[in-house]
């Protein structure tokens, strides 16, 4: 009888891939649970970037010399390991941008400035990092289209009861929503919304910057327009991030940035841009990064994202359980399974700024704060909260150590 | 001393777990609101003047923070009783700082400084005098 089995991931073996956790902080070792605000680097993704910068660095799309060749052949292999890792139909719809956040930006501007108006709705939900929350608003307040949030229930998760009455409050015009919550971890059904947005004529723009580092991505399953990720979040370098876009789509908008390489002809009184993707890969880019962007993909795929979506899993229901423990602690977002590894959580009486601090005090390093969605903190209640977040190096110990740390900053302040 | 205790001194966990002057003013002469956006401390501030209209007869505040900003914001409110407004309104930071007496981190400073960059703007706001350099352009004060 076959038994299905899902691939197991080693977190102990892995995090030897890790130079950071060779060093002590406060004489402890590091418990590194901010994950979710960046990620640590892998020898792997530090190598290939060190040999690139050795053997192969020179700008790109320039030279005729061996050494810009060598370059560009690096870049440009790491776009399509980047547009594979998202199952993109083409790796000309896979722009490099400097993170999630531009590339949400391009859409807004490049898309929205065009094609929103007066009568027109923009949609995000309460959920959305400031990265996708306020370049909505923005654009729908320099357009004159309205901005509206899907709202969320007690859990943390969207409440999708709502959306017949924002359908019929104007035009949906662009829904744009994130794939896994940065703040509660909460795993999205995009796929619905996807859905719900095409049916009312919108495009679908999918932050995925929290959800590419946690599990596989596929554009053409989750039939989104656009997808948005940045690379410091899954084991790359800061600096370079990616959009992908419908073809369709990407050719009828206007370009974001204008300069170099973005151009196809340039005449005293015109200019024609130049084709996917460099129409909007205006300037020298993070050369270097994104060769690191395409070395941290292979790293991931080797482990299996199935593997690392899993791992997190156990690690959330771990944890979840070990904290709810402590007493009068209340822990935001949806269940385990239907979460990343990711736990926000308030103690009353203890402000998340003191717990983060004692607590980095053991060498444990945690999220105090708003986590860049002031509107989720206030619908919640709450100033702040303190977030731990795991990654596919965070071992039981790791969340075993914040619980007793916890305890600590309990006693101390409590 | 270990870490904990510098930073966590006793007189610190006393002022934040006994907050003095803490609560809200009815018909204050002076009040301001600040944000810590970074960390979420609020703070309300609320002055009453003396007869003389400048000697601060009373100050209270409101608000939740992290013990440190709560702390020194109660501190500052034992500090500035019967001081000149005038005198307060231009306090060297430094003054609050010996108080509080433990060293600080930057991003732990902005915490410490929260209310008393609250009560100055609320003594300009009330005086009708222009805020001070490095405060100008708030109002309704916010720390990033
Ligand atoms: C859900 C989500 N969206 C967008 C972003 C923005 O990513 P970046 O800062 O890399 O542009 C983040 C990062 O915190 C995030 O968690």
């Amino acid at each position: 009888m076959a038994i299905e089995t899902r691939p197991k991931l080693d977190a102990h073996k892995l995090r030897a891939d890790f130079p950071i956790f060779e060093q002590q902080i406060h004489g402890k070792p590091l418990a590194y649970l901010d994950s979710a605000v960046t990620s640590q680097k892998p020898r792997q993704v530090l190598d290939a970037m060190r040999d690139f910068y050795e053997t192969s660095y020179g700008n790109v799309h320039r030279g005729v010399y061996t050494l810009s060749e060598r370059a560009t052949a690096g870049f440009e292999g790491a776009r399509a390991k980047v547009a594979a890792f998202v199952n993109a139909p083409s790796e000309r719809e896979l722009i490099y941008t400097r993170s999630a956040t531009e590339a949400i930006n391009l859409v807004a501007y490049a898309w929205g400035l065009d094609n929103l108006g007066p009568g027109d709705v923009a949609v995000v939900s309460e959920l959305d990092h400031h990265s996708n929350f306020v370049p909505w608003q923005y654009i729908a307040g320099r357009t004159g289209a309205s901005f509206r949030t899907i709202p969320i229930d007690d859990n943390g998760e969207l409440v999708l009861d709502s959306l017949d009455e924002l359908a019929s409050s104007g035009r949906v015009k662009v829904v744009a929503n994130n794939l896994v919550s940065n703040a509660l971890g909460t795993i999205n059904p995009i796929e619905q919304l996807t859905a719900w947005a095409h049916e009312q004529g919108a495009i679908m723009v999918v932050d995925a910057a929290q959800a590419a580092p946690h599990l596989a991505l596929d554009v053409q399953a989750l039939d989104c327009d656009f997808l948005a990720f940045s690379s410091h979040k899954m084991c790359g370098p800061s600096g370079v991030g990616a959009l992908w876009g419908r073809r369709e789509l990407l050719e009828k908008m206007s370009p974001f940035n204008l300069g170099g390489q973005m151009i196809h002809k340039v005449d005293l009184d015109k200019t024609t841009w130049n084709e996917l993707p460099y129409k909007f890969e205006a300037g020298t880019p993070a050369i270097a990064e994104a060769v690191g962007f395409g070395a941290a993909v292979d790293y991931l795929n080797e482990i299996g994202l199935d593997a690392i979506e899993q791992h997190e899993h156990e690690l959330a229901a771990y944890a979840i359980d070990k904290m709810s423990e402590i007493d009068g602690i209340r822990i935001f977002g949806p269940p385990p399974d239907r979460r990343a590894g990711i736990v926000s959580f308030d103690i009353p009486g203890i402000h998340p700024h003191d717990a983060a601090q004692i607590l980095d005090w053991d060498g444990i390093a945690v999220r105090a704060g708003h986590h860049c969605t002031q509107p989720l903190m206030r619908r919640l209640g709450v100033a702040a909260t303190t977030r731990a977040s795991f990654y596919l190096y965070t071992i039981p110990e790791e969340i075993d150590r914040l619980v007793e740390g916890l305890h600590k900053v309990k006693r101390a302040l409590g | 001393m270990n870490e904990f205790d510098q930073l966590y001194r006793e007189v610190i966990l006393d002022h934040y777990k006994n907050p003095r002057g803490h609560g809200v003013m009815e018909d204050a002469d002076a009040d301001a609101e600040g944000m810590n956006p970074l960390c979420g401390d609020e703070v309300t501030i609320y002055v009453r003047f003396g007869e003389d209209s400048d000697t601060i007869d009373e100050v209270k505040f409101s608000g939740r923070g992290c013990a440190i900003s709560q702390a020194a914001t109660s501190m500052l409110t034992e500090m500035v009783q019967g001081k000149k407004a005038s005198e307060v309104a231009v306090l060297d930071k430094d003054e609050l700082l010996d108080e509080i007496g433990i060293p600080l981190t930057p991003i732990r400073l902005k915490c410490a400084m929260l209310g008393l960059t609250t009560l100055k703007v609320a003594l300009h706001k009330a005086k009708g005098t222009p805020l001070p350099q490095g405060l100008a352009g708030y109002d309704d004060l916010e720390l990033s």
